[in-house]
């Protein structure tokens, strides 16, 4: 917490002096897991009062310098300096008391604990540090309330979703009321909305002094939020610039190494034809209220609006993972009944959903990337129950490829990933079933620019190849550039159907809020 | 962009609904509540001074243990050791707690000690040896039996009978002492530990280790914690039998065990770690010798019994199952 001195020099000047203030240095950071070097010599300059943006591609080495500075892991080699004195950060604990808070990647949640104990957990709120319930409760709320969330402080965290559980982490963090805050892709489930108010909050602390490390795919959040970004390519830190000085292309390809010329691929012509998917009046326990859409081969329909209006009920509705779910879903003109995702997935069917959370919903941790890979396709790799390792290497080397997972080798467990690499796993597993209609939830969460554009290409290769793709997004600049019509949520139900011309970031706000939406519109379904 | 002042539909939840896990501490309570009456109502005695001290004191030291077991079992481990403890700790009593007053508190004192200790060596070899819970607490179990066997051969020695008298009747001529001792020790030890930062990460790291790690908290001390706790309670549990029976046997481990394991699930803790009350627990353990007791009075053969306490055990996990059946989601009971 920077100190009631600084809090009065900062009240009326400008941040601008505070900011040439060192608060963080780190020099020669190495750290290698195994044969993987996930760091290498890395030195880098924390400023107080900026927000400070470190971008890189997927396995770049960003979490692992964010473990570094928070005590998760050590270093192999290199030293870290707070407010120019060495510092031994030799747990989580000692990084706390000095001041660094963090919002991890894969969340640092205590499934069975409350909300409130969850974001107090390390610290007691009353004398002599006992717990004192009520305060603990009491400041709860009034975080989350900042933020913008709904849950309650006395909600397990098991119960919540994984944008809520974000938040949580995001109170968490905050809680402490950190001198260098990080936020690891800490916006990556959050909505548009949230996002808004989180960045206000920001603006705020570094207005106070507080040194802010900001991690993140999305180049727009950068734009809008950040004043100095660092570089980050294969563990090294490549350079550090103001913000605004390189153009974003240039940005880009100091990231990965080479130009993406375009991120999005071109949009066909409007697909005629038989719908593959069409659904009717679509409900269940008041979540989802008469959805009706229809989707056809060749199509990617974009489901969009504020999170938590039926989005990602509606694609598990679709998928089998919901019970007492009324309405009608025709596949293919036949009526048809989804009871299980085992149904779902059948070949009859062959509907493929890649989940929101990776981490309980898509993947076996412990397992190898191959073992996760293969799983769903498992019986199409053998022959009298035996598996034929040849095809299956093939099969495995052949999705590392085309979604570019980067490993050491696909015996690997799949927990020794960098968290946008394992999404891919998850992405790829699913792809391996050569799906019909195709469900996804967030599929780009924690995806670089660069690997974006090619899943967006896949995505558009398989739709033109005759698959039918239902997308939700949290990113509006994903609905925009790639959907070919998108439906926005409101209430459990699409309040508004937008294609064409209509499809802009203006519409969707304004439908996102149930507003009045300018040019054609189709108002939800047929 | 701007952010609109409008905020999306507030999640409905029915306000007096229970809140999410609460059957897991409801369910004891009130399936103990049943037996209770079915109790009284095939008592000869009925409800009466005579019959509920007896009952309460038969389940205090199986109590004592599981309250013990459940600290372990909370941090995601196992204690099998802890009869072993509370035998060593019962033979010892036999040996130290007769005497002059005086001699008496040492003899308790160093009881309570040796149990601590013991939980202490359990804690030590988990996460300074890195052994699991289960594997090491084999091998010091064995230890213990063997140390309870060099102090005491065979059953037998003297514990103060005046204050064995004391504990095991009533208090205001009515109400069971060993009920009393039993809450006030869980009452001085947990109630204070569990409103700190090291008692709450107890849940946390059985709950999800490496998050409450990176949160901040140690988590070889609470594992330690859990242990030395464990050998405390453990050794409570030896005490009090030696109070009730007058004498130390170095023997009677193994059932405890096994028994304060399958308490601490009908109590309505998760082996997986996280979950579960101390009061839950303690109404476990009574459930558990409620039901033997009830058999003894239906006059079925003591033989059957482990099988009805077996199906008891069986229908307690098997309430867990009840989440994942009642749950809309199929996806949610995966988190
Ligand atoms: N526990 C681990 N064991 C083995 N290798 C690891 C482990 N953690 C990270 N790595 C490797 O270190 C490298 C850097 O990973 P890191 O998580 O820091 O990447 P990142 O920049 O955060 O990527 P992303 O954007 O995908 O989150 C990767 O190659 C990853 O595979
Ligand atoms: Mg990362």
């Amino acid at each position: 917490m920077p100190s009631p001195d600084d809090r009065a020099a900062l009240a009326g000047r400008d941040r601008g002096l505070l900011s040439d203030v060192e608060f963080v240095a780190l020099s020669g950071i190495s750290k290698s897991y195994g044969g993987t070097t996930a760091l290498e010599s890395v030195d880098l300059r924390i400023r107080r009062a900026s927000i400070h943006a470190i971008l890189g591609e997927n396995g770049a080495g960003k979490s692992t310098l964010i473990k570094v500075l928070t005590g998760v892991v050590r270093p192999d080699a290199g030293t870290v300096t707070i407010e120019g004195a060495a510092f031994a950060v030799r747990s989580p604990a000692t990084a706390a008391a000095a001041g660094i808070a963090c919002v991890f990647q894969e969340l640092s949640l205590v499934p069975d604990l409350s909300v409130a104990d969850n974001i107090f957990l390390a610290r007691g709120t009353g004398p002599l540090g006992f717990i004192d319930r009520r305060r603990q409760q009491k400041a709860a709320e009034a975080l989350l309330r900042e933020l913008g969330s709904e849950v309650r402080p006395t909600d397990i965290v098991r119960s919540l979703t994984l944008s809520e559980a974000q938040l949580v982490e995001i109170a968490k963090a905050m809680a402490k009321r950190p001198r260098l805050l990080i936020l690891d892709e800490a916006t990556s489930a959050l909505g548009e909305q949230q996002v808004g108010r989180l960045f206000e909050i920001l603006r705020r602390l570094r207005s106070e002094g507080v040194s802010i490390l900001y991690i993140t795919h999305r180049m727009h959040e950068v734009d809008t939020l950040c004043d100095t970004c660092s570089v980050f390519r294969n563990g090294r830190h490549v350079e550090t610039f103001p913000q605004g000085e390189r153009s974003p292309d240039a940005v880009v390809e100091l990231m990965l190494g080479r130009s993406v010329s375009q991120i999005y691929p071109a949009k066909p012509a409007p697909a005629a034809g038989q719908p593959l998917l069409d659904v009717r009046d679509l409900s269940w326990d008041g979540r989802i209220d008469k959805v009706s859409f229809v989707v056809r081969p060749g199509e990617i329909y974009g489901i969009g609006g504020l999170d938590g209006h039926g989005q990602q009920e509606t694609l598990l509705a679709l998928f089998g993972v919901l019970r007492n779910v009324t309405g009608e879903v025709r596949f293919d003109g036949r009526s048809v009944h989804i009871g299980s995702p085992g149904r779902a997935k059948g070949r009859a069917l062959g509907i493929a959903l890649v989940p929101e959370d990776r981490k309980s919903e898509g993947l076996h941790l412990p397992l190898t990337i191959a073992h996760n890979l293969t799983l769903s396709v498992l019986n199409r790799l053998t022959r009298f129950g035996v598996i034929n390792g040849g095809r299956q290497r093939r099969l495995v080397d052949d999705l590392m490829r085309r979604l570019q997972i980067k490993s050491s080798s696909p015996k690997a467990p799949v927990s020794s990933l960098s968290g946008g690499n394992q999404q891919k796993v998850v992405l790829a597993k699913w792809l391996a079933c050569d799906p019909r209609l195709i469900l996804l939830c967030d599929p780009t969460r924690g995806i670089d620019v660069g690997t974006k554009a090619e899943i967006y290409a896949l995505l558009r290769r398989l739709a033109d190849e005759g698959a039918a793709i239902v997308l939700h997004t949290t990113d509006y600049d994903e609905l925009i550039g790639l959907c070919d019509r998108v439906g926005i949520f409101y209430g459990g139900t699409i309040l508004r159907e937008l294609t064409g011309d209509a499809l802009n970031e203006r519409n969707i706000l304004r439908a996102s809020f149930a507003l009045a939406t300018d040019g054609p519109t189709d108002s939800g379904g047929h | 962009m701007v952010a609109t002042e409008i905020s999306p539909a507030r999640r409905s939840r029915p306000p007096l609904s229970l809140p999410p896990g609460a059957w897991r501490l409801a369910l004891p309570l009130v399936v103990l509540a049943v037996l209770f009456a079915v109790l009284i109502a095939i008592h000869p005695r009925g409800l009466a001074v005579a019959s509920m001290t007896p009952w309460a004191n038969q389940a205090v030291t199986l109590a004592f243990v599981a309250v013990g077991q459940f600290f372990v079992v909370v941090t995601r481990g196992l204690d099998l050791s802890i009869g072993a403890v509370l035998a060593l700790s019962n033979a010892l009593a036999s040996e130290l707690v007769s005497g002059t007053p005086v001699e008496i508190a040492v003899g308790v004192v160093a009881v309570l000690a040796v149990g601590c200790l013991c939980g202490a060596i359990n804690g030590a070899a988990v996460v300074f040896g890195r052994i699991q819970p289960i594997v090491a607490t084999l091998a010091t179990g064995a230890i213990y039996t063997g140390l309870a066997l060099i102090v005491r051969p065979t059953p037998g020695g003297d514990v103060d009978e005046a204050l064995s008298d004391m504990l095991t009747y009533e208090t205001f001529g009515f109400f069971p002492t060993s009920l009393i001792l039993l809450f006030a020790v869980v009452y001085l030890v947990w109630w204070p530990l569990s409103r700190t930062v090291l008692g709450r990460s107890l849940y946390a790291i059985g709950s999800n280790e490496s998050a409450a790690f990176m949160s901040g908290l140690n988590p070889k001390r609470a594992r330690l914690l859990a242990h030395v706790l464990a050998g405390f309670f453990a050794a409570c549990g030896g005490l009090f039998l030696a109070f009730q029976t007058l004498s130390g046997d170095a023997s009677v481990g193994f059932s405890y065990t096994l028994n304060s394991i399958a308490a601490v699930v009908i109590g309505g803790a998760s082996l997986a770690g996280g979950v579960g009350t101390v009061i839950g627990v303690i109404a476990g353990a009574y459930l558990l010798r409620t039901i033997s007791t009830i058999m003894i009075f239906t006059g079925l053969p003591p033989m059957a019994q482990p099988l009805f306490e077996g199906l008891v055990l069986l229908a307690a996990v098997s309430v867990g199952a009840i989440e994942m059946i009642t749950s809309r989601n199929k996806l949610k009971v995966l988190r």
